[in-house]
């Protein structure tokens, strides 16, 4: 990558598989299992993410030479909720209907383990450039785990994805459910979320088996 | 580094000058943001009770599609022929009556006090419209709705919309597959004002049978389901002395 330096290409793409926020260091997982019913809902949340984290990043790295030891997990906080306060605002007035689809993950997201622990583990002790680049990834990386699981469940647990019926109407019986097939009710509840979540981790480790942690 | 920053002095002046900042920052955002939030909360109101008295963009199936904000105005002062509050079992005209927070009144209500209970009537194609609004409680938050019915005391539409319930789950109850389901129950068993329950387990997934005062449940959506019900008896329970005024058998 020329636009990037082999360090810099490092911090975006490690969060993506081998260091990934949800599968490695399992942070997030309570979002991730509480929206990947659908997909759509899954985009929504990793783009919202996305935003907060990689602003988020900047902010706390810039103010990070004037913070307070003592009281910096409440000044993140504080930048935190300032920013997903600020963008919901914004939405709200000029794309209602969009800020409606996302007031439900504005109170995920100021409590996402994930933002607390970049802005804790890297923010605090890198340049501006670099914490970007670093939420940048990290969001990527929990994006994909969220569309993975989102697909999945609800391709399963629906038979639909973005709301379209990819297998046929369970109600007319077409398509797929002309030959018997059910939707898996199991899949749109968030236990499902926690064992294909299990399946990931097994496929990621059993391919990378430096991953695997001694007992 | 200029300051020490682990000093008690520097800790609190730090923090006093976040809060400041921080919060301005957010009161600045808020008061210049918050006439546009009016306006678009108040089209939605408006487009919302269009809905429940089946005033919509509609496509074929499935979709959710309102009037656009840029008519809505114009057809609900055209389809709503007139607001107003309840009075004991007469009604008054009250102007505005859509924009009134039925979420206090009902609370009001519920207690026993004097409340503003807002009632609207709708005109289309020559056919009466009572749109109740509805309040009530979903699995983590509020939710909401309307309910237009007419003089049979038979569900002419529904619109329902939450704060906070699961995507996928809880969320679903603002879909058509669930909202459609309504139209065409009475909320009349026998003489009594029943409501509509939403049931699990019904036999009835496409809702043939409209006289069995039931809907058929979303899966994994139990407590919304049971907050949909618990809202349309409470509500209906308050329009009852309006709605025996003016019902026909």
């Amino acid at each position: 990558m020329a636009l990037l330096s082999k360090k810099d290409s490092k911090l975006v793409l490690d969060p993506l598989a081998d260091n990934n926020p949800i599968t490695i260091q399992v942070l997030g997982i309570c979002s991730a299992l509480a929206i990947t019913a659908e997909l759509k809902a899954s985009v929504v949340m990793a783009l919202s993410v996305l935003f907060v984290l990689s602003m988020g990043n900047v902010a706390i790295s810039l103010l990070r030479n004037i913070i307070p030891s003592k009281i910096r997990i409440i000044v993140q906080l504080v930048v935190v909720a300032a920013l997903v306060i600020i963008v919901d605002q914004v939405l709200k007035a000029f794309a209602y209907e969009l800020s409606k689809t996302l007031s439900v993950f504005v109170g995920l997201i100021i409590t996402n383990c994930i933002i607390m622990g970049r802005f804790e583990a890297f923010a605090l002790g890198n340049g501006p450039k670099k914490a970007f680049l670093d939420g940048i990834g990290n969001a990527l990386g929990y994006g994909i785990i969220l569309v993975i699981v989102g697909f999945f469940r609800e391709l399963l647990g629906s038979g639909t994805l973005f709301g379209f019926k990819v297998l046929g109407d369970p109600v007319t019986k077409t398509g797929l459910y002309a030959i018997g097939y059910e939707n898996n009710g199991f899949m749109i509840i968030p236990p499902a979320a926690l064992i294909v979540l299990g399946v990931i981790i097994w496929v990621q480790r059993s391919k990378n088996r430096a991953l695997i942690e001694e007992a | 580094m200029a300051f020490n920053t682990e000093k008690n002095s520097y800790t609190v002046i730090f923090a006093a000058i976040m809060v400041v900042v921080v919060g301005s920052l957010l009161a600045f955002v808020a008061s210049g943001l918050k006439p546009k939030i009016h306006e678009n909360q108040r089209f939605e109101k408006q487009q919302n009770i269009l809905y429940a008295m089946g005033v919509n963009d509609n496509e074929g199936e499935g979709d959710v599609t309102f009037v656009p904000t840029t008519s809505v105005e114009e057809d609900f002062s055209k389809y709503i022929v007139k607001q107003m509050v309840l009075d004991g079992s007469t009604a008054v005209e009250k102007e505005n009556a859509y924009l009134i927070d039925v979420s206090k009144e009902i609370a009001k209500a519920k207690n026993g006090e004097k409340a503003e209970l807002p009632l609207l009537i709708g005109e289309k194609e020559g056919k009466t419209f009572y749109i109740i609004p509805l309040y009530g409680r979903g699995l983590w938050d509020a939710i909401w709705g309307y309910i237009s019915l007419d003089d049979h005391m038979v569900v002419q539409g529904v619109y329902f919309d939450h704060k906070g319930e699961t995507p996928g789950l809880g969320a679903n109850i603002k879909q058509r597959f669930f909202m459609d389901d309504f139209t065409g129950e009475s909320v009349m068993s026998g003489n009594s004002f029943e409501g509509i329950t939403v049931a699990k387990g019904n036999g009835d997934p496409l809702n043939t049978d409209k006289e069995d005062n039931q809907v058929d449940a979303l899966a994994g959506a139990t407590i919304t389901g049971n907050g949909v019900t618990a809202m349309i008896k409470d509500c209906i329970k308050l329009y009852k002395p309006y709605l025996q005024t003016i019902r026909t058998k």
